[in-house]
């Protein structure tokens, strides 16, 4: 479904990611993980559009997407739950899910539907998104993906100064979201979390890939040598 | 399009009942329309000119209060649109109505060139590059000395063939139009899905581009929409003023009138720049007395307001009150809801 093929990636001098290649296939669920800085953030930005790669290609169902902006590529149905969560501080939670509609893209999800999975956005829905809690907001971040209906859809660091106990939670919404079909490809710092979840892992060491293979498939000790590179 | 009772969201905002809105606006209205019957001529020429800056300053608050496109340029399309209005009646022989409308239209094919260059600028820069646009054209206008009389200027004669009180009763029947005209487009335009679209890519552009949102293509079409929005204005405002030069249509005071206006007022609202247009016209009359010295007051002011007051008037008087006469949030009740806003959003 997508073909990530040895991208070369830069900010301005800075060489961020070296010759980086991964494969997702459909309905898979496949985690990246990795130090600070290791180049997680820079490959899933140079994915949905808002980066693009010095050389190598992105493809997505066979079309080339890099070069492509970062609105075509969600057009296409390829979403992201960006780090930091961006929430549209002057808008309310219902308009920062409508703003999700944007894209035109049909599918089943809804705002009933990001409601149903997500209640506590309905109790809240005419609050400005901005006031939520930062689960909340990670909720919301998710939900207004959603509403794009993308076949693919990019998480970045949704555990991010999270509660443990919420971030649980999240994790089994992402399952929720991968069993009604949507591909997902999550990044993460929290290894544990996200090898539960993930069919397949890649981890990232100084922008490139040190280690791949299925969770069950790779030691303990391989993943901290791939990750720490010590 | 406004709630059908006073709607008291969860954010606690009240807002008026359509029945409230429909009053005031029906006042507004009968007011401005009733004014010749009852009005003199000096009444009706200031409310032409409150009018016109009243307009000026809406656009201006689209452009840069909800679109974050911060023009200091606006003078361009004040001096294009006048000058387009004077060869579209003098020139050509056109009614004056349809001269304000190719005013417009003249105005947006010349910003469509100049966006292509503005675009590629970011936040000051594209501020200043405005200001260079505004002065190229004012230039390209000085140098046609025999086409536009260059630094002379011109006269609209067209309107010479009507009396006195025709070519005022016209200009003031334009200005209502305008004026009230603009700011339906304003709320209009905010409450639709573009203008949902203008707020997040106010706050936050990647995150908006990642959603779907063609960032570019709705700054440009607010752009363009501003700059014929302007050009009608600049012909209005030539229409009352008759006599045109490059340097008074394309002087830079346009836009700081604008600005001030905007500031004053409240930024990102439309309640924000009436308020605005209603103080500085009341300060400006107040302040004719003092001369030059006017100018430096007006801009003390600005500097007190952007330190103590940024949000403005308007935005004081909305926190205090937790009240707005045009909304443009979508607050659909949270039990019962508004089906049909919710069908068209879905």
């Amino acid at each position: 479904m997508l073909v990530v093929d040895s991208i070369e990636v830069f900010y301005g001098e800075f060489q961020a990611l070296f010759g980086v290649s991964i494969e997702v296939a459909e309905g898979e669920t496949v985690a990246i993980i990795g130090a600070n800085g290791a180049g997680k953030t820079t490959l899933l930005r140079t994915i949905a559009g808002v980066l693009r790669p010095r050389s190598g290609q992105v493809r997505y169902r066979g079309m080339r997407i890099d070069g492509r902006p970062a609105y075509a590529v969600t057009r296409l149905g390829v979403a992201m739950v960006p780090e930091g969560r961006k929430i549209f501080p002057s808008l309310s939670v219902r308009e920062n899910l409508l703003i999700g509609r944007q894209s035109r893209r049909k599918g089943p999800w809804s705002l009933e539907r990001v409601f149903d999975l997500f209640p506590v956005l309905r109790e809240r829905a005419d609050f400005p998104g901005i006031d939520l809690s930062g689960g909340q907001q990670q909720m919301l971040a998710i939900g207004r993906a959603l509403m794009s209906n993308p076949d693919l859809i990019l998480m970045d660091e949704i555990s991010l100064g999270l509660a443990p106990v919420i971030v649980r939670e999240l994790y089994e919404t992402v399952q929720e979201i991968t069993r009604a079909g949507t591909t997902v490809v999550i990044v993460e710092q929290d290894v544990t979390r996200s090898l539960q979840v993930a069919d397949r892992v890649y981890c990232l060491l100084e922008g490139e890939v040190s280690l791949s293979g299925r969770p069950a498939d790779v030691s303990r000790e391989q993943i901290s040598l791939a990750y720490f590179g010590v | 399009m406004i709630k059908a009772r006073v709607a008291e969201s969860p954010a606690g905002w009240k807002q008026l009942s359509v029945i409230q809105f429909t009053a005031l606006g029906a006042l507004v209205i009968g007011a401005l329309v009733s004014l010749p019957f009852w009005g003199g001529p000096g009444v009706m020429r200031m409310l032409v000119e409150f009018l016109t800056l009243l307009a000026l300053a809406q656009l201006w608050n689209l452009l840069a209060g909800y679109t974050g496109l911060v023009s200091i340029g606006q003078q361009a399309w004040i001096g294009i649109g006048g000058y387009a209005l004077i060869v579209a009646a003098d020139d050509l022989g056109l009614p004056i109505p349809l001269g304000l409308v190719l005013a417009g239209v003249a105005a947006a094919l010349l910003a469509l060139p100049a966006a292509g260059l503005l675009f590629r600028l970011r936040g000051g820069y594209f501020s200043v590059g405005t200001w260079v646009v505004a002065e190229i054209l004012r230039l390209l206008v000085m140098n046609s000395t025999d086409w536009l009389r260059g630094g002379l200027g011109r006269t609209l004669t067209a309107t010479s063939a009507m009396t006195r009180e025709t070519r005022e009763l016209l200009t003031y029947a334009l200005a209502v139009v305008i004026g009230l005209g603009v700011i339906a487009l304003v709320h209009l335009l905010m409450r639709s899905r573009t203008g949902l679209a203008l707020t997040a890519i106010r706050d936050s552009e990647t995150a908006a581009a990642n959603l779907g949102i063609e960032t570019q293509r709705i700054k440009l079409f607010v752009y363009l929409l501003c700059a014929f929005g302007t050009g009608v204005v600049g012909a209005l405002i030539y229409l009352n003023l008759l006599r045109i030069t490059p340097d008074a249509a394309f002087s830079v005071q346009w836009t700081a009138f604008m600005i001030f206006i905007v500031i004053i007022g409240g930024i990102g609202s439309i309640e924000g720049p009436i308020i605005g247009a209603i103080l500085f016209f009341v300060l400006r009359q107040f302040l004719s007395d003092f001369g030059e010295w006017s100018l430096i007051l007006l801009g003390a002011i600005a500097v007190v307001m952007m330190i103590f007051a940024p949000e403005g008037i308007w935005g004081i008087i909305r926190r205090r009150w937790q009240f707005e006469i045009f909304p443009v949030h979508r607050r659909v009740g949270a039990s019962s809801g508004d089906a049909h806003e919710r069908n068209a959003w879905q």
